[in-house]
């Protein structure tokens, strides 16, 4: 069975983000890179197939970006995927979903894949978009939001996750794709002899051009922080000076500590 | 301009979110149709075409066939925008018409700004406006985002029907698991989130929590990563609450969590990031390291 798992390399969430000259998404100096936190998940599921159904299994890791993109690949490999796959594409940051799943579904047409497991949306964009797209360019079944997985018979039975805690059960016969939630299983740390072997792992260069790129349906502009509409006060100091302003302003603002919790 | 919106039925009645797609064609000054895969006695109450096909022959869950519908109701009436909730019907529904289209889709609409539409990124903490750069385009709403309205009036029934065939067969429903803790009755509820750093420092959060005479909450890293159980999850796929003082400790914010907690009274967040998205419904955000703050605040508590 041929899998493709698709990541995405982010930067660090707690980061201070800083608008490009162009206004159009964040400077990218000084920040932290690591693997979108939906696709370690998309990767572990993808391993424990593989190793689930043993010989014959393969799994091929792919993701786009500049050289950075690498190590977010490495560390997969170093997870368990079996070869690399890297579209550089020093512009990715920028391209719309419909783009990027024109690269993936683009490399993807010809290899027949039996299963291809991606994030349900990365933490920076958050379209949710891109698994979708690439499984109907390809005419795949799709399932997104997925919490539980299972593959016995030839089928996918996969455990959805709705509003509210609530599940819905769905079954597909393969090819097919689908998008990862958090919380499918837990993602594994590579370990140190597994690192060393994912240094010999071989990885394939493309082009966007030779992965398929199309041109953007969508434009983005005016990336900003978010406007805080409430009035937060924010406070910062010595741990003991701000407990002691935390509880004045509770005595101030709320009945909570007169009501008998605090003693 | 005309916009065809897309309703959604939930195990036969048409879902709550209804009106909030009306908020927003209304706050965009839109011509309105409307699709729904739903129950015949539960129908949406406006002066427009309602494309219809019976829930019970198509079902709640069915992409492949629902696409197909959308896509029939889209000849027919020739919209500018097919709008969708960003729910786990829309965000799984909307790009599949997209792709069949070939449309722009713009994702998770906060507001609208001239001719683009203003959307969270980066976990929440930053916007940016993104415009669609086709004819006709795709939208899905963020829930919460568009004052709901109920327009009333009476519908023009137009039946659509599509084949049946689906890669994808749909199983069943399992409701949310009952029992665990009803924080929806807590007076104060102290929440963990992935800023907690590791299981040791939970009891951090439960000693503030036992002081505050208060239950312990948890945002969805802090149950993922097994920290505390799915019961006391707060947000979107968890529990809605409203206590009279709410501390968010390491959590960041993500539209989901906000979703299940801003309705309560006072919010007190800790948190390393002063930037964290959580200071949009914090009234006090102290920016420190909770291995240090929670336990000054604990002992000045209980002593």
């Amino acid at each position: 069975m041929n899998i493709l798992v698709c990541i995405k390399q982010v930067p660090d969430m707690a980061a201070r983000f800083i608008p490009n000259a162009a206004g159009t998404w964040f400077d990218e100096s000084g920040l932290a890179w690591r693997m979108n936190d939906y696709d370690e998940f998309a990767v572990e599921e993808a391993v424990s197939l593989k190793e689930q159904l043993g010989e014959g299994a393969n799994v091929t890791v792919l993701s786009i970006g500049p050289d950075r993109v690498v190590e977010s690949i490495r560390k997969a490999m170093a997870m368990g995927c079996d070869r690399g796959v890297h579209i550089n594409d020093i512009h990715a940051a920028e391209r719309d979903p419909w783009q990027i799943a024109s690269m993936i579904a683009g490399y993807a047409a010809s290899r027949q894949f039996d299963l291809i497991f991606t994030g349900m949306q990365s933490i920076d964009r958050g379209s949710a978009q891109v698994g979708v797209l690439v499984a109907e360019r390809l005419g795949l079944a799709c399932a997104t939001t997925v919490v539980g997985f299972l593959f016995d018979d030839g089928r996918a039975t996969v455990e959805r996750e709705l509003e509210g805690g609530a599940r819905g059960f769905v079954r597909m016969a393969l090819p097919a794709l689908v998008t990862c939630q958090l919380g499918l299983n837990t993602p594994r740390y590579p370990t140190l002899p597994n690192i060393m072997k994912s240094r010999k792992k071989e990885i394939t260069l493309l082009s966007p051009e030779e992965a398929g790129l199309e041109a953007p349906l969508v434009s983005g502009s005016g990336f900003a922080p978010h406007e805080r509409s409430g009035s937060c006060t924010v406070i910062e100091g010595e741990v003991n000076d701000l407990a002691g302003r935390v509880i004045a302003v509770l005595n101030e603002k709320t009945a909570v500590l007169r009501r008998g919790g605090a003693q | 301009m005309k916009a065809l919106l897309v309703a959604e039925c939930r195990q036969g009645r048409l879902a709550d979110s209804f009106p909030e797609l009306f908020g927003f064609a209304s706050a965009l000054g839109a011509e309105v149709s409307v699709l729904l895969v739903g129950n015949p006695d539960d129908l949406p109450q406006f002066d427009g075409p309602l494309y219809f096909a019976d829930v019970r022959e198509y079902g709640e869950y069915n992409p492949d066939v629902h696409k197909r519908l959308v896509l029939k109701a889209v000849e027919a009436e020739q919209p500018d925008m097919v709008v969708f909730m960003h729910s786990s019907y829309g965000w799984d529904l909307a790009p599949r018409v997209a792709a069949a289209m070939k449309a722009a889709q713009v994702s998770e609409v906060a507001a609208i700004e001239g001719d683009g539409f203003v959307v969270g990124c980066c976990n929440g903490k930053m916007r940016r406006t993104v415009r669609p750069l086709t004819f006709c385009f795709v939208l899905t709403l963020q829930p919460g985002a568009f004052s709901p309205m109920q327009p009333g009036g009476a519908p023009a029934l137009c039946h659509i029907e599509a084949g049946r065939t689906s890669k994808v067969e749909f199983i069943r429903h399992e409701p949310p698991a009952a029992g665990g803790v009803d924080l929806t009755r807590a007076d104060v509820i102290v929440s963990a989130g992935r800023g907690v750093g590791s299981r040791e420092h939970i009891g951090l959060v439960r000693a503030l929590a036992e002081a505050l005479g208060g239950e312990v909450g948890a945002s969805r890293p802090a149950v993922d990563a097994g920290w505390l159980e799915h019961s006391r999850q707060i947000g979107t796929t968890g529990q809605t609450v409203a206590p009279s003082l709410y501390v968010a400790c390491g959590i960041s914010g993500a539209i989901q969590h906000l979703a299940g907690m801003k309705g309560s009274g006072f919010v007190l967040a800790v948190n390393t990031d002063r930037e964290a998205p959580i200071g949009e419904v914090a009234d006090l955000l102290v920016v420190a390291d909770l291995v240090k703050f929670l336990p000054e605040l604990t002992s000045r508590l209980t002593s």
